[in-house]
């Protein structure tokens, strides 16, 4: 007993001169874990835990304790949440949320406590523009980008008439919008279905009736997989489908064969050939049995970024850890990786296709890179510094 | 256009089939027990579920299948038992509020179970591609059967309530409980029966749908609203409503959103037609329940109360 007690002293006295280094560093993951979409927060949660396990549970070689909260996917339970990481829980950074409407909501509680927010998923326009706040970073890609890079795409692979598809709600006219920012052929017709549409027979029809060059979707989770199964059972496979956050890990092993070949975008992919790559996605089959998603790779780097920046200035001074964090070269599952001025990243997004691995599951493959160094259109709005 | 509309008739037709599968069971046992289930839902996920898992660990769609009725069967059969026994001299409100906190109980172990990640149920290879119809447009072989599945359960219903002893007790029981049981009938092994029987047919329009939706645990409380809405439409209690009021509440649907745009453009300019359209389109099943209930205040085929 006594042994161990001074032991722990020694450690405290040889490892950091300052008195609060006996307190671990407090990371909280706030992120959706429960209803439908959990299984996107699932993915995040994984990335954060396998990125601390590879670490031995240190940041920056500071003993880190992570809280992991269920955001529950409601703004104002998540916003009472972030209060309580901050506040009460003593956390100094917050991972989180995968929504952009809990990103709205825990923004204010996180960085007014004092606290750093690092966003593994949502990086809504808010926060990238007028809005940008010196310390929030979102490690994703801003939300507009994806759409953007395909109808860049769309426009280069020279489909001349698309058919777009989404629910009819906020985020499905955003990422149209996004879409149709950058696509330059006709738009045959704009389908708006209901959120959590069960049956696409109709909207099929349609498009089987106007043969369109290529199909654009917004359908994500339960609604995208739906729409992905019935579009190969009404026979339109001979109709390219690009999409954004429709096909990816986490919707794939319930699409399966009926998603081969389908387009998407994005800055990673479980096959990106960058270094620490394929042995990422290998552990995190090993834990979870699963192919990782973006959402997990995003998060994985998030923690990275973390440990790369205590690692250079440690958790005492913020002002040191806020440069740290927008400046510091850590080792991104993207490759290169670096931040704009509104602290989104500035990165190359790739064309990605649905592809069988060899072992059997279904993943994202990078096809072709489309735009590189791609800098979201919201940052020169931005100038706070 | 005449094929388009056509088509999109078979297409309305099919999603109704398809929602008539879920409320025959729900129907009967809000009809026959008085008897409010909001769990119906979380048992016809179950049912996709079983049959995702049944389907992967045989490697039959057959299989599957009939493994996962059965098992649907016996889950109806055990929480009838366990649960919904002690429900039915209670209030409404009392079986909501159990019903309820059972659909969040099954919901939550089924995530425990299988994960939050929607699951995939492949399709059989008979019934896997689709026919061509007229020009570019094909049919899918599985709607077809999803068609006659839906149309072959209905008749057995049809059959089952109308020419047999048991359906005999079930419509009497409907119409007068203390009489029935005064005629020395069990009525409590006759609700057991009938909510077992519910529970499969929920089970049943699960695993059929699995290779079609997505298997995912929200899928319950998707379909379980519209459920109520062709129930009421068709009457409470009565099958023959339910399918009359799935096929119209399918039809409705499915022509009136992508129909709808069209004909308003008829009379007004095409940008507020396509606004008009789209914001009608998830409100008229709702509007057609109101109309239908002004109408028929007991629904299509409901009894006066």
């Amino acid at each position: 007993m006594m042994r161990s007690t001074l032991s722990v002293f020694a450690l405290c006295a040889a490892a950091l001169p300052g008195l609060a280094a006996a307190d671990p560093v407090k990371v909280g993951l706030l992120l959706t874990l429960s209803g439908p979409p959990a299984v996107l927060g699932e993915h995040a949660r994984d990335g954060a835990l396998l990125a601390l396990k590879k670490l031995d549970g240190k940041l920056g070689g500071e003993a880190a304790e992570f809280l992991v909260t269920d955001a529950e996917g409601k703004p104002d339970i998540a916003a009472q949440k972030a209060r309580r990481l901050v506040e009460s829980d003593g956390a100094d950074v917050v991972i989180g949320p995968i929504f952009s409407n809990i990103m709205a909501a825990i923004a204010g509680p996180v960085t007014e406590g004092g606290a750093f927010l690092l966003s593994p998923n949502a990086g809504p326009s808010v926060f990238a523009g007028e809005g940008c706040n010196p310390d929030i970073f979102v490690v994703s890609y801003q939300n507009d980008q994806p759409d953007q890079v395909m109808g860049e795409y769309a426009s280069g692979a020279g489909y001349g008439s698309v058919v777009l598809i989404a629910p009819n709600y906020q985020a499905g006219m955003d990422h149209l919008g996004g879409f149709k920012r950058t696509y330059d052929g006709d738009i045959t017709a704009e389908l708006m279905t209901q959120l959590g549409q069960l049956d696409y027979s109709a909207e099929l029809a349609q498009i089987a009736a106007y043969q369109p060059d290529a199909v654009y979707a917004f359908l994500p989770g339960g609604m995208g997989v739906n729409f992905v199964k019935q579009y190969q059972q009404a026979g339109l496979s001979g109709i390219p489908m690009m999409s954004s956050f429709t096909t990816d890990e986490t919707t794939l092993p319930a699409m399966q064969d009926a998603a081969l070949g389908m387009l998407s975008s994005g800055s990673w992919s479980p096959d990106l050939d960058v270094p620490g790559n394929a042995e990422f996605v290998d552990d995190f089959i090993a834990e979870y049995g699963r192919v990782p998603a973006s959402y997990a790779a995003y998060a994985y780097d998030a923690v990275m970024l973390l440990d790369t920046a205590i690692a250079a200035a440690g958790t005492e001074d913020r002002d040191a850890l806020r440069e740290a964090l927008r400046t510091v070269d850590f080792p991104s599952l993207r490759g290169k990786f670096s931040f704009g001025a509104n602290q989104f990243p500035v990165q190359d997004f790739y064309l990605t296709e649905v592809v069988q691995r060899a072992d059997g599951a279904y993943a994202t493959s990078a096809k072709e890179l489309v735009t590189a160094d791609y800098v979201d259109a919201y940052a020169d709005a931005c100038t706070a510094e | 256009m005449a094929n388009l509309f056509l088509l999109q008739l078979l297409n309305g037709a099919q999603f109704g089939i398809l929602l008539f599968l879920v409320a025959a069971g729900l129907t009967l046992v809000f009809g026959i027990m008085d008897f409010i289930n909001l769990a119906h839902g979380v048992l016809y996920m179950l049912g996709a579920y079983l049959m995702a898992m049944f389907a992967l660990e045989t490697g039959s769609f057959w299989l599957g299948l009939l493994l996962a009725l059965a098992t649907t069967l016996v889950v109806g059969l055990v929480l009838e038992w366990l649960v919904f026994r002690r429900l039915y001299d209670r209030p409404h409100l009392d079986q909501v509020l159990a019903t309820f906190a059972l659909m969040l109980i099954l919901s939550e172990g089924v995530k425990i179970l299988w994960g939050s990640a929607p699951l995939n149920v492949a399709m059989p290879e008979l019934l896997s591609g689709s026919i061509p119809l007229a020009g570019p447009l094909r049919y899918p072989v599985y709607r077809i059967a999803i068609i006659v599945a839906g149309l072959a359960t209905a008749a057995g219903l049809w059959w089952l309530i109308a020419r047999t002893r048991a359906g005999m007790l079930l419509r009497a029981g409907a119409s007068n409980r203390p009489m029935v049981a005064a005629l020395g009938t069990d009525i409590s092994r006759l609700f057991l029966l009938v909510f077992a029987l519910g529970a499969m047919l929920a089970g049943f329009a699960g695993a059929l749908v699995s290779p079609v939706l997505s298997v995912d645990p929200g899928m319950g409380d998707s379909i379980l609203i519209l459920t109520f809405v062709v129930i009421v439409i068709g009457g409470v209690g009565s099958v023959k409503g339910a399918f009359a009021g799935a096929l119209l509440v399918g039809i409705v649907d499915t022509v009136g959103r992508i129909f709808g745009p069209i004909w308003l453009k008829l009379v007004m300019d095409p940008a507020a037609a396509t606004q008009a359209g789209r914001v009608l389109a998830p409100m008229l099943v709702y509007l057609l329940m109101a109309a239908v209930l002004s109408w028929r205040p007991n629904g299509l085929f409901g009894r006066p109360s």
